[in-house]
């Protein structure tokens, strides 16, 4: 966007919502926001906080472990309803109706299986994250092109080595995938962690609003965000060096 | 300079020659319940000649190519190799597709070795190899670029190395040209007839181009759509050893894309 000649960048949105934030918190318009700045400060607050360390460990473990059980189960998943055709026809229905489906309402049943710990955060992170992945490396199957596959056929490559050309052939939609599993993965997480309430951020967050700390309550959420899309950029751009050949494609 | 032969299909069909690489032997294809795709096919192709299969579209030029290739089972007859018959695909066959196939992730240099790489043959010596075919095809210098890097012409040439490489017998291109541009296509058919004289090769090419076909061709197969048939099969009788430009104006060569035009006209019209 450009502004009477001047480039701003696109991050300058946010600083006008910080600016209307502070004013709301100012004025004391509504009770939940603190000013910005207030938010701020406890953010030094919050990190520097032993429990708050102890959370963040417990937190990124579960989103890690259910992240990568997740790319790998959601990947072989896709690559079966890709390449199988009775497969497709059994399970695509199904990951379609869990991709949309509410999935925070199946968090107690979850939690009811596996207890009220990590294990169940760990499942969420996974439910969340999973079917997205298995969709997009569904589609990246389908669409590698059949040429190449019968150039590899003619050139006698083994079963093997094919299926390896078809995950790398599909690989700018996997990743694509993995990106939006990612940001559901932090979903996932903290709704887990929210709803089973007592380890991790979970935890922090009930502590905070039991106690009226709105100021580190909000510093907590701008940390999630910040984890959330940092994250997604960071996959983002390993996309942007598999992307160059996207286009070439078929 | 004597005019074409036109020779009738069934006179042409030499099964038992020694010299031929490839035989087909009453080859039908039928897609679905009723679409015949390909009917009683007999031809067969001579070792170091270039044969183009020539068309208009839904003729089953490429399924034919394809079924040769074993890529595709016919449904019934059989295709023999050096004698053999063809269960799928094979070292003594190579293809270059018609969107050139190549892997947008691998360099020039891996996707030319291709072909070396699944037989297993070590690194160092199929990079040799892909290296010398690289520059056989006139891309030297192109080895580390990566196909989206290439103008249409070029990535054909890579496939076209990659096809070398692996030293095949016969050469089976499925209209290589037909997805590049003009000037580029001259320049490459050009090539082809220098490409030729290096090595001894036989080619079968799947063209919709009459001119293409013409100016390149020992030997014409017309195929006639649904249901495909040797319509005709010609000859050319054109001296390839003289400037390229000269061949695109000798009356033999004019004279046959005429007739050629005339036997094909009543299936477009």
């Amino acid at each position: 966007m450009t502004l009477y000649g001047y480039r701003i960048p696109s991050m300058a949105a946010l600083l006008v919502w910080a600016v209307i934030w502070e004013i709301i918190g100012r004025f004391e318009l509504v009770m939940l926001f603190p000013p910005f700045t207030k938010v701020l400060a406890a953010l030094g607050d919050v990190i520097s906080t032993p429990s708050f360390a102890a959370a963040a460990r417990i937190t990124m473990f579960s989103y890690l472990a259910g992240l990568a059980i997740a790319v790998v189960f959601g990947i072989a998943l896709g690559m079966l309803m890709g390449l199988v055709k009775p497969a497709d026809r059994l399970l695509n229905m199904w990951v379609n109706i869990f991709l949309s489906a509410p999935l925070s309402a199946l968090v107690p049943v979850i939690m009811i299986l596996l207890g009220m710990g990590t294990p169940t955060v760990i499942a969420t992170v996974f439910m969340f994250a999973v079917w997205i992945i298995a969709l997009d490396t569904r589609a990246g199957v389908q669409h590698v092109s059949p040429s190449l596959m019968e150039m590899s056929q003619s050139f006698g490559a083994s079963r093997f080595k094919r299926l390896n050309m078809i995950l790398l052939a599909a690989l700018p939609e996997i990743l694509a995938g993995v990106r939006l599993g990612v940001i559901r993965g932090v979903k996932g997480v903290v709704i887990g962690q929210l709803l089973v309430s007592i380890i991790g951020v979970g935890a922090l967050f009930n502590l905070y609003s039991q106690n009226f700390l709105m100021a580190h309550f909000w510093a907590l959420i701008l940390i999630l965000f910040a984890f959330a899309l940092s994250l997604a950029a960071l996959v983002g751009r390993l996309e942007t060096r598999v992307e160059y050949y996207a286009g070439s494609r078929g | 300079m004597t005019m074409a032969k036109p020779l009738v299909a069934e006179t042409a069909v030499r099964a038992e020659d020694s010299d031929a690489v490839i035989t087909v032997r009453g080859l039908h294809k039928v897609y679905g319940n009723s679409t015949v795709a390909l009917d009683n096919i007999d031809l067969s192709f001579m070792r170091g000649h270039l044969t183009s299969l020539l068309g208009p579209s839904g003729c089953g030029k490429t399924t034919l190519l394809k079924i040769i290739a074993g890529l595709l089972k016919p449904t019934s007859g059989e295709v023999l190799v050096n004698g053999k018959p063809v269960r799928g695909p094979g070292p003594e066959r190579a293809f270059v597709f018609q969107d050139f196939a190549l892997m947008p992730w691998a360099t020039v240099l891996r996707n030319a070795a291709f072909g070396l790489e699944v037989r297993g043959a070590p690194k160092a010596e199929r990079e040799d190899r892909a290296r010398h075919y690289i520059n056989e095809v006139g891309l030297a210098g192109f080895e580390d670029k990566y196909p989206h890097e290439l103008s249409g012409g070029m990535r054909q040439r890579v496939g076209l190395a990659r096809a070398l490489a692996v030293d095949a017998d016969v050469l089976l291109m499925d209209e290589p040209f037909s997805a590049v541009d003009e000037q580029t296509r001259r320049k490459f058919q050009e090539d082809l007839i220098r490409l030729r004289e290096v090595e001894n090769k036989t080619f079968i090419l799947v063209t919709h181009s009459i001119e293409e076909a013409v100016y390149l061709s020992d030997r014409i197969v017309l195929l006639s759509p649904r249901p495909g048939r040797v319509a005709d099969i010609m000859e050319p009788d054109i001296d390839r050893n003289v400037d390229p430009d000269l061949i695109r104006r000798e009356p033999a060569y004019l004279d046959l894309i005429d007739d050629i035009w005339r036997g094909l006209r009543h299936y477009v019209e």
